[in-house]
């Protein structure tokens, strides 16, 4: 299998790439548009800001790369945001993988912003290997999906949110996989099952 | 629900773990990244990792050792000593840590908060306090808790805070090393002033501590470092003390 993670400027291929390391994967980081098509699965990190990274993926041509993709796509954190169709980030117009808009956490009940750290969270749909209901996930975030009909697993901060979503070919989650301990392998292996 | 975490911190000396380390079931107790994958296994939520190397020579294989640290270890992790400049900071987060924290240089210059804000994010810049009680005012004190300052505690997190600090570390001088608790009074005055996170760190001596910190201190985390080390409180049973006590934290 030829698995291919986006290089761009996110902040987190290190980590992912270590941790796909860690469960035995061959993967290739790369920008280049005909390898990724090629691959059998890509993965599309992201740690950063939305109009600058956007901004970075359309000067590549990146963003139609990823929206015209085939085979299985994972975005992980911004990557699944900017999979999105807007985000309220700078006002940030994104790839509309998903009809969904990212909006910002509103502080409530003592409740602060970022949302940091460990949640569970509660499966909703598909392709997440059952043995992750209520697990926990390392999460880092001030903007989120809400929950709509791609939802596949559901976390509780400020309101409930879409941790994971799924639609076609293409699969998101809001955590980290590559930070969240035995949950977060098991989240690289059941994208690797699909 | 968000849960409240538990961080072991090692201290680093020249690429190895330095306090004494009290392990049976570890080959070698001054390997950070074997110590740090068997917290890690047991079911800490993050780890710390400070550089206590004297020189700049031995700091700059601190990276080295932070990619190591990142290849085996599947938490976040934080990594800390030294830094005084986003050029420290670029290669230590580009080897995989998640977050730096920043204490010393941050007194001298403020402004580093910002810069290293701004080209990082918040979430990734702790700002590490070390203050103790004098003349009952909590005085920040800099080069691991050497130098008095003017800064005071409440001020400079507050001005941290808007600086752009996504953390906030607090350590009590008066409490670290006594396993008496933690300073739980200044850490619930930093949770009601603060609207970022607050880690709890210098006391810990027992299990019981742990919830006082999280109950009265209302902090986010708790770090603690040789009762860890010698095995004095052991994660697995601190965390199924703490769910017991509705403590919310993550089981594995």
């Amino acid at each position: 299998m030829k698995f291919v993670i986006i290089k761009y400027n996110a902040g987190n291929i290190q980590s992912v790439s270590f941790a796909l390391e860690r469960l035995g994967i061959d993967f290739t980081i790369t920008d280049n548009a005909e390898e990724i098509m090629k691959a059998d699965k890509v993965l599309f990190p992201g740690v950063g800001e939305a109009s600058t990274t956007m901004a970075y993926l359309r000067d590549k041509k990146l963003d139609q790369v990823i929206t015209n993709l085939k085979q299985p796509v994972l975005g992980i954190c911004l990557g699944m945001q900017l999979m999105c169709k807007y985000s309220e980030e700078n006002n940030t117009d994104c790839m509309g993988i998903f009809g969904e808009s990212v909006k910002l956490f509103i502080p409530k009940d003592n409740l602060k912003v970022p949302h940091m750290g460990w949640n569970n969270l509660t499966l909703s749909s598909g392709w997440l290997d059952p043995a992750i209901e209520n697990q926990f996930a390392y999460f880092v975030h001030s903007y989120y999906v809400p929950v709509n009909s791609y939802t596949s697993a559901i976390t509780e901060y400020i309101n409930p949110f879409s941790a994971a979503m799924h639609k076609d070919n293409f699969y998101a989650v809001q955590f980290h996989p590559e930070k969240s301990a035995k949950t977060g392998e098991l989240v690289l292996k059941s994208f690797l099952k699909v | 629900m968000l849960t409240k975490r538990i961080i072991p911190c090692l201290d680093i000396k020249d690429g190895r773990t330095v306090k004494g380390v009290n392990f049976v079931n570890i080959r070698d107790a001054g390997d950070p990244v074997e110590l740090g994958t068997l917290y890690a296994q047991q079911g800490a939520d993050e780890l710390v990792f400070l550089d206590i190397s004297a020189t700049n020579e031995q700091r700059k294989t601190f990276a080295s050792l932070v990619r190591d640290i990142a290849r085996h270890i599947n938490i976040p992790f934080t990594v800390g000593g030294g830094i005084s400049s986003v050029a420290d900071v670029a290669p230590l987060l580009e080897a995989g840590a998640d977050k730096v924290s920043i204490n010393s240089a941050a007194v001298r210059n403020p402004n580093l908060i910002d810069e290293l804000s701004r080209a990082f994010g918040a979430q990734c810049i702790v700002l590490a306090i070390d203050a103790r009680k004098i003349d009952n005012l909590w005085t920040v004190h800099t080069h691991g808790g050497k130098n008095p300052t003017d800064k005071k505690l409440f001020s400079w997190a507050k001005e941290a805070q808007e600086r752009g600090a996504g953390e906030i570390l607090f350590t009590s001088m008066d409490h670290d090393g006594t396993k008496s608790g933690f300073a739980n009074d200044p850490l619930g005055k930093l949770y009601e002033m603060l609207q970022i996170p607050v880690i709890a760190s210098g006391g810990a001596g027992t299990k019981e501590h742990f919830i006082d910190a999280f109950v009265l201190g209302k902090a986010d985390a708790a770090l603690a470092a040789s009762i860890f080390h010698f095995g004095e409180v052991k994660i697995p049973e601190l965390k199924s003390f703490l769910k017991s006590k509705e403590i919310n934290v993550r089981m594995n």
